[in-house]
């Protein structure tokens, strides 16, 4: 299963989290620097998998964002590249030519969309179409249920 | 009560600050309003409040006031407001937390919900946080979802389940019935939970034997027949199931023959058939070699498997070439011969600048060498030895020593070698490299002549490397008539003096780079070189009168006492120095015997002689006589003993002063005094030692008339120079009895740092913190020194 799944931009700034087990926070943020320290020293045409403790690290670069999933050790490598390529492909549909940016600015919609394709650290969904239409449904049932009550405060733009 | 802004406005807001300190002003405003929102009734804007506190949580200041929040939102009716709610829950709380456990109910009311999203929400948190109680309370909810709902719940409860099992392994019986059902899906998600929940509830195994043919009727539908567009990625139909229906046929064939034959054609089908231009063929395929080589496949499907390995070898790609190796790690044992036709391949690999792919061939090629393809091998690992990062020095020379001794085709070869390594990588090599290489050198009595001759002319090359450094001064010291031989069957004849042989060794005394136990060899090597090259007594002197430190002068004081025959008849001197004997294979004891085979050699004396329990202080006096710079007969005064040599020494202080200064006490030429107080002076010299290395000393000196004890000295430069610190014993200072410093009268220690030469913009600042306790009161003091002309 997937451990954990990190984004985080070229300067080490964190753009989204999940993690797949209970882990204390303080161990959280030193996994994250652990991770951002090593992945951002990589040379640019390296391999992209990397031993850690006991886990294997898979990180690819996106334009300005690393996206870096930890796996345990009896996954396979290649298809974890595929996972995270999924997972762009699946942002790049919703937002439509996604960048930093949109992540950022709408970071409740990427995890939205990481939950229809992900749960307990296993892929649950491999047709990108409906995943798609999944979340699609979903936010139609926010705008509505938004839409039919009478207080009308805007949820994030 | 400022008007909350809306969550696009506080991320711009925040991206905006400027520095930290204004960051942080923002964000403490913003969740001060959000607390007061939380504090009110609904007021419909809780959504985005809790939406803004997860954005300030993933920046990672504190929201622990959120989780309550989370859990009213999570029992809100409206969908919005639970799904920001649910994602508050995954983000901030864990099994850990106690509020977690108030979610249960609502988790539960939400999987019998109307409306599938609210009911994927449940399914979705209770699969990412869902601690074991809440585990136990909601497996029959379900195991119910799993049986009876639409493909979109279910593949959810799927893997909801696997948490569950994960977590609780008894409720792994609760969900077999179900897993085993839905296998007869078509639905792909649905396919892939099941597979998941069977693969990862151990407890089915047993009973899940069944399944193989299912299994492999589903891989065919998905490999040959059945292009379905949906699940397409590049020509392959649905990677992702087929690697997991892969991996679970590999646990249920692991042990069982039966299974493994079922699956044997639909392997060799895949192996061949899929597409290998693309990551995602090389995820299947490489998923299907794993499988192959974990059954009980027959050989033809090895062979098969092998070769698919081996031409990932030579895939342009690095990810494919570094799997390649992993795989070929597993299999290197059982199948040796069929990793050996790569070998060429993976050694090129040792090439790769890639540092991960590096270490995998490095691992593989220490693994592939055999008596047959040593030469070759060992050609290649020294190369790569001497390109290779720094974190695998270590490793790779071990492993070479490891190999060479194995499978060394000659003695000369496994010198050759040996010192090969000692020269590129000497600093890297562990500490009983020395003793053995020792011992594998007097094993060789033919080749004593060639081997002394090629570490002499290593050590007027080099003498920084320790270990390198050890073992020829051992090899000098012992052979040293031979070296003076000239000829040499195995190399060319260089004319060497007896001046010349003494002069490395000076060198080596004399040399900032030698450690303590380096210098005592080359002293016990000039010892035995007075029986067997010269008995010029000056010319050792002049050797004794070099290097520093309490510990060597102690066994420079008895080596000059032995020389003249003091202690000892002349003949026992030649008895005790003559020819070592050949030294058995881990004998690790310590006598006075094999004293060279450790690195810290003692000094050779037969027990029970010539161990005068007191030396007379006229017989003191007398040598310094001789060495023509006494100020006459001094009081006694009890010093330092030496344990070492079995020998009570008791020295005066005046004349331990005189003693001291006669052999030289080995002053560096001052260039800049940083401290001088209480006694204590503090000088700094530095000399660039090559383009890459920038050689700093520091030497304290003790002009009281007391002792000083408990002396600290630490140094710091700035953080754009890395300082290389050499290992402690570099330190030419020796440790007194408690491991403290102790400075006695009028000596002096020397520390030495090397470091990198900074950029040069930067200047060299360096920052000494000193403590000292000197005549029973403590000081402590930090020097900075600014400047380093010169440079």
């Amino acid at each position: 299963m997937m451990r954990f799944l990190l984004l985080f931009s070229r300067q080490g700034k964190l753009r989204l989290q999940k993690w797949f087990t209970p882990i204390s926070e303080r161990e959280k943020k030193k996994i994250i620097r652990d991770m951002t320290n090593m992945v951002l020293a990589r040379q640019p045409r390296s391999c992209n998998f990397l031993d850690w403790k006991d886990l294997k690290i898979i990180y690819k670069r996106y334009a300005s964002l690393y996206f870096c999933l930890a796996i345990e050790n009896q996954e396979n490598e290649l298809l974890a590249l595929e996972i995270i390529h999924r997972y762009v492909e699946l942002l790049d549909k919703y937002f439509g030519n996604v960048c930093e940016l949109d992540i950022i600015f709408n970071f409740e919609k990427a995890y939205f969309i990481l939950d229809e394709f992900i749960i307990g650290g296993e892929v649950q969904e491999t047709s990108k179409q409906i995943v798609n239409r999944s979340i699609e449904a979903s936010d139609m049932l926010q705008e509505f249920q938004v839409g039919a009550s009478t207080d009308t405060s805007p949820m994030s733009e | 009560m400022s008007p909350s802004i809306p969550l696009q406005e506080m991320i711009r807001a925040i991206r905006s600050a400027r520095t930290q300190c204004e960051e942080r002003g923002v964000i403490q405003r913003e969740c001060a309003a959000i607390r007061a929102q939380f504090r009110q009734s609904d007021n419909g804007s809780r959504s985005h409040n809790l939406a803004k506190l997860l954005y300030v949580h993933m920046l990672g200041y504190p929201a622990h006031f959120g989780q309550m929040e989370c859990v009213r939102m999570i029992a809100s009716s409206r969908y919005s407001e639970k799904r920001v709610g649910y994602l508050g829950a995954m983000m901030l709380l864990d099994e850990k937390q106690d509020a977690s456990l108030l979610i249960t109910n609502s988790i539960k009311n939400d999987l019998s919900h109307s409306n599938q999203y609210v009911q994927s929400l449940a399914l979705c948190t209770l699969a990412c946080m869902g601690s074991a109680e809440m585990c136990r309370d909601l497996a029959p909810e379900i195991d119910r979802l799993l049986r009876a709902s639409n493909s979109y719940i279910k593949k959810k409860a799927a893997l909801c389940a696997v948490h569950i099992v994960r977590k609780v392994q008894d409720l792994g019986e609760l969900f077999a019935p179900a897993a085993r059902s839905l296998l007869a899906e078509k639905n792909h998600g649905v396919l892939h939970g099941a597979v998941i929940l069977i693969t990862d509830g151990v407890c089915f195994v047993l009973c899940m034997f069944q399944t193989v043919p299912e299994l492999v009727q589903i891989m065919r539908s998905l490999t040959v027949s059945g292009y379905s567009p949906e699940h397409d990625v590049a020509g392959v139909s649905d990677p992702f199931l087929q690697v997991r229906i892969l991996r679970l046929l590999r646990i249920l064939g692991r042990h069982c023959e039966t299974a493994s034959d079922a699956m044997n054609d639909l392997l060799a089908q895949v192996a061949t058939n899929t597409d290998s231009t693309k990551t995602v063929g090389n995820a299947v395929l490489y998923e299907t070699v794993l499988t192959v080589l974990d059954i009980k496949s027959e050989s033809g499907l090895r062979v098969l498997a092998v070769n698919i390995l081996g031409r990932f070898l030579l895939n342009n790609d690095r990810n494919i070439r570094y799997i390649a190796m992993t795989s070929l790690q597993k299999i290197v044992n059982t199948d040796h011969n069929a990793v050996q036709r790569h070998r060429g391949t993976i050694v090129d690999c040792l090439k790769d600048h890639d540092a991960s792919v590096k270490r995998r061939a490095l691992e593989l090629s220490l693994a592939l060498v055999s008596a047959s393809n040593i030469r070759s091998m060992m050609k290649e690992l020294l190369l790569f030895l001497s390109s290779c990062p720094p974190e695998l020095r270590s490793h790779t020379a071990s492993g070479i020593f490891t190999a060479a001794e194995r499978y060394a085709p000659s003695q000369r070869w496994h010198i050759d070698t040996m010192l090969h390594v000692l020269t590129t990588a000497g600093g890297d090599v562990r500490d009983e490299t020395v003793p053995n290489l020792i011992q594998l050198i007097t094993n060789t009595s033919e080749l004593h002549c060639y081997t002394v001759h090629k570490l002499y002319r290593a050590l007027l090359t080099d003498i920084s490397q320790q270990p390198l450094v050890q073992v020829a001064c051992w090899c000098i010291g012992e052979y040293g008539d031979l070296l003076l031989r000239g000829e040499c069957q195995e190399t060319e004849p260089v004319q060497v003096s007896e001046d010349d042989v003494l002069d490395a060794l000076e060198t080596v005394l004399q040399s900032h780079m030698s450690s303590p136990a380096t210098r005592a060899f080359a002293l016990t090597a000039t010892m035995k070189l007075s029986t067997r090259i010269t008995d010029n007594v000056e010319l050792m002197f002049k050797i004794f009168k070099t290097g520093s430190g309490i510990q060597l002068r102690k066994f420079m004081i008895f080596f000059l006492l032995f020389l003249k025959n003091v202690l000892s008849p002349s003949v026992l001197r030649a008895a005790v120095l003559e020819r070592m004997p050949v030294i058995e294979k881990n004998s690790g004891q310590s006598n006075g015997e094999s004293a060279g085979a450790k690195t810290e050699p003692k000094i050779m004396v037969k027990p029970g002689e010539t161990s005068p329990p007191q030396q007379p202080v006229n017989q003191v006096c007398d040598l310094l006589d001789l060495l023509g710079g006494s100020e006459g007969p001094a009081q006694p005064n009890p010093a330092q003993s030496t344990t070492a040599a079995g020998l009570t020494m008791n020295t005066s202080s005046a004349a331990g002063g005189d003693l001291l200064d006669l052999l030289g006490g080995f002053q560096p030429t001052p260039t800049l005094s940083v401290y001088e107080k209480n006694g204590v002076n503090l000088t700094l010299q530095y000399e660039r030692q090559s383009d890459a290395v920038l050689t700093v000393t520091l030497t304290a000196c003790n002009s009281t008339d007391s002792d000083i004890s408990s002396f600290s000295l630490q140094a710091a430069v700035p953080k754009v120079c890395p300082q290389r610190r050499p290992s402690p014993h570099h330190r030419s200072v020796e440790s007194g009895r408690r491991g403290d410093l102790d400075l006695s009268q009028s000596s002096s220690a020397s520390l030495f740092t090397a470091f990198h030469p900074c950029p040069i913009q930067v200047h060299l600042k360096m920052r000494i913190r000193i403590s000292y306790t000197v005549q029973g009161s403590a000081f402590q003091d930090m020097v900075q020194v600014d400047s380093f002309q010169g440079l």
